[in-house]
């Protein structure tokens, strides 16, 4: 069985868009069935999510971000790939910690860097960024933080406002 | 003049203070392990026996803040480490030295963003930069040079 | 730049059992600065005598906003930045982006170009496997290994200065094929090592793999069962020391790999030792993978003709208009891609590294997000130190194999 009659087999059962490039089905999912279908592909011989991430589409306000998800299963050789739109005012999602344990920090990952909620997590705190860090870097509205590069002509300007450290 | 030609025939040497000082300073600085990221493979490489650095009395990195000399800052700071950076600095004894190996500890390097501090003297003062990224181990073994020059020219006055 | 944090015990407390909070057991801190967490990496541990009960691990004192950093590039500048990510394999998080920018434009690679990749790539797991095996052993103190370990890797880093003029940070791979063409002296420079290494390794061998010391600090230790790795996400020598033979070499062949006949070693105990023969068989492999390649090395062009994505030889943009104009929109624009999402991985010497780009149809990549295998492997640290002593959680730390720009990106 290849990738996409997996594809077909959960789009029977949950409904959804099937998005097909290059050769890679992605199936879009609403955010209250994420768990179903989650505990469905460990059903099936899923066993290994190998990787979630989040993209943001700013300023779309509805659905603001896309949860994506990537399943492996060694035993059929096969990979799959959810969608999962969330909106942008106040974005929440089911946590997968208890089907697949290695969603916990994946998770606190999205959680700093985009902001998303994710409900009945143990232990959602921010991972990358200090404990005290105000905003969600990855998001579009939030500024790259470039400095300005030093050329001969602002040279001193520049090296008047830069913090040296003091002895 | 006359007492030196006198006495180095009898096999000593005269010598100011300070220049044996610096000297004696400058013969087994003790490195604290402070590899971050990248350059600290490079360090590593520079430890090992190709680019041997105990020729300089550098073989013994010290882990702890307390019994070392030079801190070399080999890697990227990013703005939750620079506290921690700035906390070991304090606890190191007088004399220390600190090179700025790389250019992501120098100025930031590739990484111009939200993360990454832009040049580790904005966090402790810096007494070499060494340039690259990673530097070969012959340019930081350069660096360690310079810096041996550098305290071999310091002032009596300057002492701590 | 924040001051230090103070944390107080109510926002810890559901990280340590109760028993520290009556002062029965000592939290102690092992900090970013520490010989041998690998990089900075901070531990709680929360200790009963030397007996590990728990341990947390903190992350994000190395994170350097890469992905946001790529967005801000076109995708041929962003390739700068893949490498500082897994420094250890640096041409494989080259291999990593190359691959998945190709996949999202539909870009040809010429065969050559593929042979070279993967020669260079294995030399590059080669040479990870060594830091892995000096820096784990100088963790349980047999400081010989290290010094024969980075001796080695130096001939590895001349090789990979001879073809692009970098030690470790060499962008060499690009989209399209490589920079140019491997120097005349690249054949008989691997064919020395060819030459050498095995018994090199042999010699790292009888150094380790029957000692009774060595035996003592990594038997039984750090165990984890097959369907754990799996549930934890588990990839790399880690997962296959558990006894499951997943690669992605051989999962989803990639750059030519299925012409190459080479085992995927597996153990089935589980424990670090398992994990370290694991490794030391994956550097024969190498070994063998390399030599094949070499061998059935085709002759032909290093880079794609298709002159949107891949600039034309210095040669034709004298005499062409069209290689002229190429030249010119790709350096001041770059190359436009598609509207589409792609996930592409490779093997990596610490397991699946995985790329997400997403493009928008303008030359910046819209999102790019990197699946390290140190992040999961680092998650499962909890699980195998629980009741070990703190010397023991040193020498698993070694063996689950992390590298720290990995994990904090």
């Amino acid at each position: 069985m290849n990738e996409s009659s997996y594809i077909s087999i959960l789009q029977e059962k949950f409904g959804g868009e099937v998005i097909e490039f290059r050769g890679e089905h992605s199936l879009v999912v609403a955010p209250d069935t994420l768990l179903s279908v989650a505990g469905s592909l460990r059903a099936m011989g899923f066993e290994r999510l190998s990787d979630i991430t989040a993209v943001d589409y700013w300023p779309e306000e509805t659905p603001r971000f896309h949860a994506v998800y990537q399943f492996t299963s060694v035993q059929h050789r096969a990979t799959l790939c959810l969608r999962v739109p969330v909106p942008g005012i106040s974005p929440s999602l089911p946590s997968l910690e208890q089907i697949y344990p290695n969603a916990n920090w994946r998770e606190r990952e999205i959680y700093d860097m985009f902001g998303i909620h994710f409900e009945e997590h143990s232990d959602l705190r921010r991972i990358l960024m200090p404990y005290d860090w105000q905003g969600y870097p990855l998001r579009k509205d939030y500024p790259l933080g470039y400095e300005e590069p030093q050329f001969s002509f602002n040279f001193d300007e520049i090296d008047a406002r830069k913090p040296y450290a003091k002895e | 003049m006359g007492v030196e030609q006198k006495l180095g025939n009898m096999g000593v040497v005269t010598t100011t203070l300070e220049q044996a000082v610096n000297w004696s300073r400058t013969g087994a600085m003790w490195p604290m392990l402070f590899g971050l990221a990248c350059c600290a493979i490079e360090m590593m490489s520079a430890q090992a026996a190709h680019f041997d650095m105990s020729r300089f009395g550098m073989e013994l990195m010290r882990p702890s803040p307390r019994q070392s000399d030079l801190m070399i800052v080999a890697g990227r700071v990013s703005r939750k480490m620079a506290p921690i950076l700035r906390r070991l600095y304090d606890q190191m004894p007088d004399p220390k030295w600190v090179i700025a190996m790389g250019d992501c500890a120098s100025c930031g390097g590739v990484f111009n963003n939200y993360a990454i501090v832009q040049g580790v003297d904005e966090v402790v003062p810096v007494d070499v930069y060494v340039a690259g990224c990673p530097p070969r181990p012959e340019a930081l073994i350069h660096g360690v040079v310079t810096l041996h020059e550098k305290v071999r020219g310091e002032k009596l006055t300057k002492w701590a | 730049m924040s001051q230090i944090q103070e944390v107080s015990l109510d926002e810890l407390k559901h990280l340590v059992s109760d028993r520290a909070i009556h002062g029965d057991t000592m939290l102690l801190n092992m900090g970013p600065q520490h010989p041998s967490t690998h990089g900075v990496l901070r531990l709680l541990l929360e200790l009963d005598g030397e007996t590990v009960i728990n341990c947390v691990p903190d992350v994000g004192f190395l994170h350097t906003g890469i992905e946001k950093n790529m967005e801000a590039k076109t995708y041929q500048k962003a390739e700068v930045m893949t490498d500082r990510l897994d420094y250890m394999n640096t041409t494989g998080n080259n291999l990593a982006y190359v691959l998945a920018v190709e996949k999202l434009v539909d870009l040809d690679v010429p065969v050559r170009a593929q042979a070279i990749r993967v020669i260079i790539a294995e030399l590059q797991r080669l040479a990870s496997h060594l830091v892995w095996l000096g820096t784990s052993a100088l963790d349980v103190a047999a400081m010989s290994v290290f010094l024969y370990c980075f001796r080695e890797r130096e001939y590895i880093l001349d090789i990979l200065e001879m073809c692009s003029g970098q030690r470790m940070m060499t962008t060499y791979f690009r989209p399209g094929g490589l920079w140019r063409d491997v120097p005349v002296e690249f054949e008989s420079a691997v064919r020395d090592i060819l030459k050498t290494m095995p018994r090199r390794i042999d010699e790292y061998e009888a150094l380790l793999t029957k000692n009774p010391l060595f035996l003592d600090r990594t038997v039984g230790i750090g165990k984890i069962s097959a369907e754990d790795a799996l549930a934890w996400g588990l990839t790399g020598g880690t997962l296959r020391g558990s006894g499951v033979a997943h690669d992605y070499r051989k999962f989803a062949p990639y750059s030519g790999y299925e012409q190459y006949e080479f085992d995927v070693p597996t153990r089935t105990e589980g424990d670090v030792y398992a994990r370290y023969l694991v490794r030391i068989e994956e550097m024969r492999q190498t070994l063998r993978i390399i030599e094949q390649a070499l061998t059935k090395l085709p002759m032909g062009p290093v880079r794609s003709n298709n002159y949107k994505f891949v600039p034309p030889p210095r040669s034709e943009i004298g005499t062409s208009m069209e290689a002229l104009i190429h030249h010119f929109k790709l350096w001041t624009e770059g190359f436009n891609a598609p509207k589409g999402a792609v996930y592409s991985a490779v093997e990596s010497p610490r397991g699946e590294l995985g790329v997400y780009l997403e493009g928008d149809g303008g030359p910046k990549p819209y999102r790019v997000h990197w699946r390290t295998p140190s992040w999961d492997n680092l998650q499962v640290l909890p699980v195998l130190t629980r009741g070990h002593l703190v010397a023991d959680l040193v020498a698993i730390i070694g063996s689950i194999d992390i590298v720290l720009g990995d994990i904090d990106r």
